[in-house]
């Protein structure tokens, strides 16, 4: 690990004015302190944010939630609202890495974690996102578990979070406070896709800070559920996952929220198949035909081709679980 | 570990000039609530010397934590993880380190009555922390029911992760997770066992938590 600077801000301003000058926060450290170790990540001066005050849920006016960016994993899961209103969410953040990291590991912090691609995590490896211009190890090199879709010829690694696939299936916004003010971030637009700029991963600008992820309130009731398939039954990244929300009212599906992850090199949106499903009554043949195209765009690599149909059927069978048939 | 040669006499371990082995710094950082000045030689633990020699003014801060009970006021390398402060400095060798990055649970620790990944947690951050480890267990004599446990249930072969385990099932165990030896299993995933004792493991957690 090289060595940095270390500061302790108490209050945002102090945050804003310690990352405008190029400090790098860290909140769980989960990621961060993990990627200096291994010299991936190497910041001159590290900005310790867990003293500032948004380590809270908060119900919003309209019927969604607002989740504090320094909100631990654990607690973001174990929060009566979140359990009873998004079970998605809950899901998604206890299927991921162990007790241990998610008492450590927030909220914002985890929809910033950067990716387990083994290349980028080794140093001596050619890395487009670690090091432009380098190349991509992984395009010729062991992609058994690297994405399918959103790659480009710079980058093939996956977004490693699960609960950025719950937040993208449902819609959710990034708060974020900069030098301007707050703005508001759509998840979608929040975590870029690599392109030919790999290094650049998230919609940032420099010394912003995340105050909150925000739910938006969504029809009543709303059933929801997140399944993660990977190589082990715990503790380890997903292969294929499906992050599901349906409205369905009078036996018809009203709303439909569905995402997908281990697939993407962001948590992929999958709006055909949401689209497949809204206006139709809840059968087995409708949760196959809308999940067939769970895959549509797909370039899989020498390695995960089985993930194309892997991604199909973890979304059908979540589509099943969470539409209440059999 | 009862196999450690006596610690030689304390030398001041001010800086990389003053070479100090991790002998030297265990001997001179242990007594109770001391003030240690930590250079940039030592700051990583396992560091190579030629790594610590490139940086010679590593920044160090000072930071006062309790562990077991014990308050300590030390300065050190900003680098150095809770697991190299207790390991290193403290002479707390009780948690181990399997992997340094999270992924074994060998240096489980509770940090506020919460269980952590020492490996991944940087000292400077624990301001005012209150650290459990497995040396911080038991009550004088009497063992941890947990640890009682373990012996009971034969829940370990060559016992390097078993300090993480003891520790990460007593925040199992307060967390409430132990319903079935199915929720025992998945709220302790974080903690690898090489020797595959985790039946074993099970059952002493499910017998501390009263289920058995």
């Amino acid at each position: 690990m090289y060595p940095f600077e270390y500061t302790r801000v108490s209050d945002t301003k102090d945050a804003l004015t310690a990352g405008r000058r190029g400090g790098r926060y860290i909140a769980g450290g989960t990621t961060l302190v993990d990627l200096m170790r291994e010299t991936v990540e190497r910041p001159e001066t590290v900005v310790d944010i867990s003293g500032l005050p948004l380590d809270e849920v908060t119900a919003t006016e309209r019927g969604g939630l607002r989740i504090g960016a320094l909100v631990t994993m654990s607690a973001a899961a174990a929060h009566p609202k979140v359990r009873t209103l998004f079970p998605v969410v809950s899901q998604s953040l206890e299927l991921s890495a162990s007790a241990q990291l998610r008492n450590m590991a927030t909220i914002g912090g985890n929809i910033m974690q950067r990716t387990r691609c083994t290349y980028f995590r080794d140093v001596t490896a050619a890395c487009n996102k670690r090091e432009p211009g380098s190349g991509c190890a992984a395009r010729e090199g062991y992609n058994r578990s690297h994405a399918i879709l959103g790659t480009s010829d710079a980058c093939v690694a996956t977004h490693p979070s699960d609960v950025a696939v719950a937040f993208a299936a449902l819609e959710a916004e990034v708060h974020v406070l900069g030098a301007d003010g707050q703005r508001r971030i759509p998840f979608a637009d929040f975590l870029l896709r690599p392109g030919s700029t790999p290094n650049r991963e998230q919609a940032l600008r420099k010394g912003e800070l995340i105050t909150a992820v925000e739910i938006p309130a969504l029809p009543r009731p709303l059933a929801s559920g997140y399944l993660k398939v990977r190589d082990r039954q715990s503790y380890e990244f997903a292969l294929t996952s499906a992050a599901v929300a349906l409205h369905i009212r009078g036996g018809v599906i009203r709303e439909a929220k569905v995402a997908a992850g281990g697939v993407g090199t962001v948590p992929w949106k999958l709006p055909a198949v949401e689209q497949h499903l809204v206006g139709e009554r809840p059968s087995a043949s409708l949760w196959a035909a809308a999940a067939a195209k769970a895959a549509d765009g797909a370039r899989p690599l020498a390695h995960n081709r089985f993930k194309t149909d892997l991604l199909k059927r973890t979304v059908e069978r979540k589509l099943r679980i969470v539409g209440g048939t059999k | 570990m009862s196999t450690e040669p006596e610690a030689p006499a304390p030398t001041p371990a001010d800086g990389p000039s003053s070479g100090p082995t991790r002998r030297t710094f265990i001997a001179t950082t242990s007594a109770v609530g001391g003030v240690v000045i930590a250079g940039g030689a030592i700051g990583g633990g396992f560091l190579a010397s030629d790594e610590a020699d490139a940086a010679p003014a590593a920044p160090a801060s000072r930071v006062s934590l309790t562990v077991n009970g014990t308050r300590h006021t030390v300065t050190v390398d900003n680098r150095t993880s809770l697991l190299d402060l207790l390991r290193e400095h403290l002479d707390l060798t009780g948690a181990k380190k399997g992997c340094d990055a999270g992924a074994c649970g060998a240096c489980t620790v509770l940090v506020d009555g919460h269980r952590q990944n020492a490996c991944l947690t940087l000292a400077v951050r624990l301001e005012g922390a209150k650290v459990t480890t497995i040396e911080g267990l038991a009550d004088g004599e009497r063992l941890h029911p947990l640890q009682q446990a373990f012996i009971d249930e034969d829940a370990f072969q060559c016992g390097y992760c078993t300090p993480g385990q003891i520790v990460s099932g007593v925040g199992c165990i307060k967390e409430g997770h132990t319903h079935s030896p199915e929720e025992i299993r998945e709220w302790m995933s974080g903690n690898i066992c090489r020797c595959g004792c985790y039946v074993k493991i099970v059952r002493a957690v499910e017998q501390a938590a009263g289920r058995k």
